[in-house]
């Protein structure tokens, strides 16, 4: 199938995502006929990434941001909804309808001391993706694609690496060879679910800006966090999640600075700030975030809104657009 | 807030035996003194030797460690006799929070019964007085006291936490070491537990005025709760001092460059890495250990290890760049 | 039912720590050449093996034919003196050695690469095919061995080929268990996760990313398994249920009682097999355990030591500067 370039379209759109996992029962729990119980993980979710643009999906755990990831790539199904990559529509096709995509989409985990088979040099590792999908012929070529991606990713010079094996090397440099692995079949999407949250502070600003870089060269980035700081910096959009929704969406200062949902208005008051003057009054909610087997009725958020009105028990807001272009967020009293 | 120093930590050194001979310097000469109440944040990223250092003042390292240095809680050394003059003081003097406490309950004891369990191991109370200490110190963290009968799979990872701390102020410690305590919490969950940690550290009206030391690698948690800050490099304190002095006036390249390297919510500044890694510490090194990486080094820090210098009251540093405006030397 | 405890499954981690500590050398090598215990072990399988090979160059006698005495004592002559028939112990116990050890090596790799199969298949692919085989596991489990063993030499015949693909059916169970366990942990690591996503068909997963990390967990469990075949071998043929035309260590043991050797006190006649089969045995289990304690490294720090940290005095070097 072709991914024809369609010049309009977003490079990823997704529309109403919904995806969903059942629990699965015990036998006693099926003879009692407990009722099936879902994990609602994504509810209608709706955000673009255009090539050369980094889109932070921020939120607290259980807010869906890792499995829209997930169903983005393909590795779980949606129940619902779109995914669309540069025009075509991917949500519902096969595994082998999608292997000439899995090229043009590509995906860095969190944890660089998992990431990669201990069994495997760097240059297995960073090879591995042209071996799976057949390309550049000779074996000198697969090199020359190696070491060209390695530059690509900060691993310089080639050669003090590339017969390492991942024990070898520290945890900033186990995520570069997991980034030069994802761009060595130069792909159009990189999807990055928490790239640096497990290594040291010196070493993220340089993982960052190494993504920052790849936005530079045409790529979209989508990112997965639950830094609110790191998005701040170097996203251009951030998507605010919580229980399967987006609550929040604009341009990444925007959003930090004139946060408009009761719940983005929480969570920037009590992210800890450099300055020792500059401690904000937090505003501390309320309990945890619910299980999303029972999302409250109405507005989703009500039960630790301090603002909530009557209403937002009953109603479900949508996504509205604010005075600021290209701000929205979705709540009652806006 | 009295004035009484609580803990001081005198020239601590820790060294590990390595398997293949030789040994490792994990801690090199940390030093430092905490009022009651205060709240001192010990930063530093992996392998600067924070945790080896608060192991070291519970008497918690492994046979493979030799120690030295005093730690001296309310006028007594309780290393003085290595584990011998330690244990009697664990968990009802000075106690710990493990990185990640809160995936550490044994799951099928309930959590009543856990945080009973040191107070009846170190002689504080038992059955039915333990019981009542049991509610009351669940309720100072936040949790239901009629929660105490519950198994820890029913509690979510905040609340396993705030268990956490209840365990470790179980026998009423006047200091509480706490590593990493948020560091796997979502931000909403994190700012409880802070609140809580501060809390507990100012004088409730109980006999609490806690004394805390907050073990992190994330530089705005430490600005955000704590007093002082004490940063680590290398397993040296490089730096130490009140905190709004710390961010504002650094007077150590690596803590400077530590918070550069920190994006801020709302800040603007680019956010720079640190090249390079940190030394290794299983041979001498000459000079200043953060050479190698440092934006600001000259000629003398390659050969000369730098000595902690006092720049202002209260605030030390070991950089050879203080040396021409220091007139006193910290001993 | 088994008679050596089969391997614990090992942990993530400890694994990778273990592998990742081999490096090039080899993972084998580094749990083996370091250890005195494995050394120990292979030599004296080694020893066994060479014995069995060159049986037929360094037996003095031809056991089969009748050379001395009934039950004559060892003496110059007859080393380990004679059997029940007359023929020299010595000549029996080498030529036994290749039966033995022989249906013991077939054996166990019958075991191991039916429980292979059946672990992979069953961990990588889960749902109904896992189902399905790990029920069939779970029934072999729950037979008998012994039993199992009596009603299929009565009903399939007596000898060799029989003897080691039961020994093999029976023991096959514990391999799948353990390899099933361990490739479902593999399944989930982030690295497959991470190769599935850029597009790595399951043949991909299986051979370069699971099997490798599965194979020498197989192989510390085949050294072990060898130690069950033989011991297995042995018992059966003690029962009277072996084949009737081989020498074996078991049929020398069953001809030993069979043929009234301690009324006779001929101990050479029963001592020398019984502590063949045990030393082997021994073998076995001593390099099993090395390759087990390096898949675990953690196994070797004493956390629960009672001896804590030293202090050390400060002297002029280390004093605050």
């Amino acid at each position: 199938m072709s991914t024809t370039d369609d010049s309009g379209a977003p490079l990823l759109e997704v529309e109403g995502l919904v995806t969903r996992y059942p629990i699965s029962r015990g036998l006693f729990d099926r003879i009692r006929r407990q009722p099936q119980l879902t994990v609602h993980a994504v509810e209608g979710v709706s955000f673009t990434v255009e090539a050369g643009e980094m889109v932070a999906l921020v939120g607290e755990s259980g807010c869906g941001k890792t499995t829209t990831a997930q169903t983005v790539i393909r590795m779980v199904d949606n129940d619902a909804g779109s995914i669309r990559f540069r025009g075509t529509e991917i949500g519902g096709l096969g595994a082998r309808e999608l292997r000439p995509l899995r090229r043009e989409i590509q995906i860095i985990y969190q944890d660089p001391y998992e990431s990669l088979d201990p069994r495997f040099t760097v240059r297995d590792t960073i090879e591995e993706p042209i071996r799976v999908h057949d390309l550049a012929g000779s074996k000198d070529a697969r090199e020359a694609k190696v070491r060209e991606a390695m530059v690509r990713a900060g691993l310089t010079p080639p050669d003090l690496f590339i017969d390492r094996y991942p024990h070898e090397l520290s945890g900033g440099q186990r995520q570069r060879v997991a980034i030069a692995a994802a761009l060595v079949l130069e792909p159009k999407l990189l999807i990055a679910d928490e790239p640096v949250s497990m290594l040291d502070v010196s070493v993220r600003a340089g993982i960052l800006a190494l993504l920052d870089g790849l936005r530079h060269d045409g790529m979209g980035v989508l990112m997965i966090t639950h830094d609110l700081s790191t998005a701040a910096h170097f996203a251009d959009r951030i998507a605010v999640m919580y229980l399967g929704r987006i609550v929040e969406e604009g341009r990444a200062k925007q959003v930090v600075r004139n946060p408009q949902h009761p719940y983005t208005k929480a969570l920037i008051s009590v992210v800890p700030r450099r300055d020792p003057h500059e401690r904000t009054v937090p505003q501390i909610l309320k309990g945890e975030t619910p299980n999303p087997v029972r999302v409250p009725p109405g507005c989703r958020f009500h039960p630790r809104c301090p603002v909530a009105e009557d209403r937002c028990q009953e109603i479900d807001p949508e996504l509205r657009d604010l005075a600021d272009p290209g701000h929205r967020a979705a709540c009652l009293l806006l | 807030m009295s004035s009484e120093t609580v803990i001081e930590v005198e020239d601590l050194h820790v060294w590990f035996d390595l398997p293949g001979g030789g040994e490792l310097h994990a801690v090199q000469g940390v030093s430092f003194a905490l009022h009651k109440g205060e709240r001192m944040g010990l930063v530093g990223e992996s392998g600067c030797g924070k945790t080896t250092t608060i192991l070291a003042m519970m008497g918690l390292l492994p046979a493979t460690a030799s120690v030295s240095g005093k730690v001296i809680l309310r006028g007594e050394d309780i290393l003085a006799s290595g584990d011998e003059s330690v244990s009697p003081h664990r968990w009802k003097d000075i106690s710990m929070v493990f990185q990640g406490a809160m995936n550490a309950f044994n799951p099928v004891k309930t959590i009543g019964d856990q945080i009973a369990e040191p107070m009846e191991l170190h002689g504080v109370a038992r059955g039915k007085e333990a019981k009542a200490r049991v509610g009351e110190l669940l309720e100072l963290v936040g949790i239901a006291a009629e929660r105490a009968d519950r198994y820890p799979h029913e509690f979510s990872g905040g609340m396993r936490q705030r268990a956490a701390i209840a365990m470790a102020l179980a026998c009423s410690p006047s200091v509480l070491l706490a590593d990493e305590p948020t560091t796997a919490l979502d931000v909403m969950v994190q700012a409880q537990i802070l609140e809580l940690l501060v809390g507990l550290s100012q004088t409730l009206g109980k006999e609490l005025g806690l004394t805390v030391i907050l073990v992190t690698h994330d530089l705005p948690v430490v600005a955000q709760v704590c007093g002082q800050a004490a940063v680590m490099y290398a397993g040296e304190i490089v730096e130490r001092g009140a905190m709004s002095t710390i961010f504002h006036d650094p007077r150590h390249p690596y803590t400077r460059m530590l918070f550069a390297a920190t994006p801020d919510l709302l800040g603007d500044d680019e956010v720079l890495s640190i090249p390079g890694a940190p030394p290794r510490l299983d041979r001498e090194i000459a000079g200043c250990p953060f050479r190698p990486r440092c934006d600001s080094a000259f000629a003398t820090c390659a050969t000369v290890h730098p000595r902690r210098l006092e720049t202002a009251p209260g605030h030390e540093a070991r950089c050879h760049l203080n040396d021409s405006i220091v007139t006193k030397a910290a001993s | 039912m088994s008679l050596i405890e089969p391997l614990q499954v090992v942990d993530d981690e400890a694994l990778a720590e273990g592998i990742a500590r081999s490096g090039r050398r080899g993972f084998l090598r580094t749990a083996i050449a370091g250890n005195p215990q494995a050394m120990i072990g292979l030599g004296l399988l080694v020893f066994f093996v060479l014995v069995a090979v060159f049986a037929p160059f360094l037996e003095p006698y031809d056991p089969t034919v009748k050379t001395g005495a009934v039950y004559e004592a060892p003496s110059s002559a007859h080393w380990l003196g004679t059997d029940d028939g007359g023929g020299d112990m010595l000549s029996l116990l080498i030529a036994g050695s290749r039966v033995s050890l022989g249906v013991g090596f077939l054996a166990a790799l019958v075991a191991i690469v039916i429980g292979g199969i059946v672990g992979v298949l069953s961990g990588f692919y889960g749902g109904a095919t896992d189902t399905v085989l790990m029920r069939i596991t779970d029934y072999m489990l729950v037979i008998p061995d012994i039993p199992l063993m009596i009603i299929a030499a009565a009903l399939f015949g007596r000898n060799l080929t029989n003897i080691i693909v039961i020994i093999g059916i029976i023991y096959w169970t514990s391999t799948a268990r353990l390899i099933r366990a361990q490739v479902k942990s593999v399944r989930e690591r982030v690295y497959v996760k991470r190769a599935r996503a850029l597009g790595a068909g399951n043949r991909r997963l299986v051979f370069k990313h699971v099997l490798p990390q599965v194979v020498p967990l197989l192989i510390a469990n085949t050294v072990l398994m060898i130690a069950l075949a033989i011991f297995a071998e042995t018992f059966i043929t003690f029962l009277g249920l072996g084949d009737p035309s081989t020498i074996s260590w078991g049929r020398l043991i069953e001809n030993a009682f069979t043929g009234e050797a301690t009324v006779n006190n001929a101990w050479w006649a029963i001592v020398p097999p019984g502590l063949c089969v045990t030393v082997v045995i021994l073998a076995c289990t001593m390099i099993g355990q090395s390759v087990e304690d390096s898949l675990n490294p953690r196994l070797a720090v004493g956390h629960l030591s009672v001896r804590r940290f030293r202090l050390r005095p400060l002297d002029g070097k280390r004093s605050a500067e």
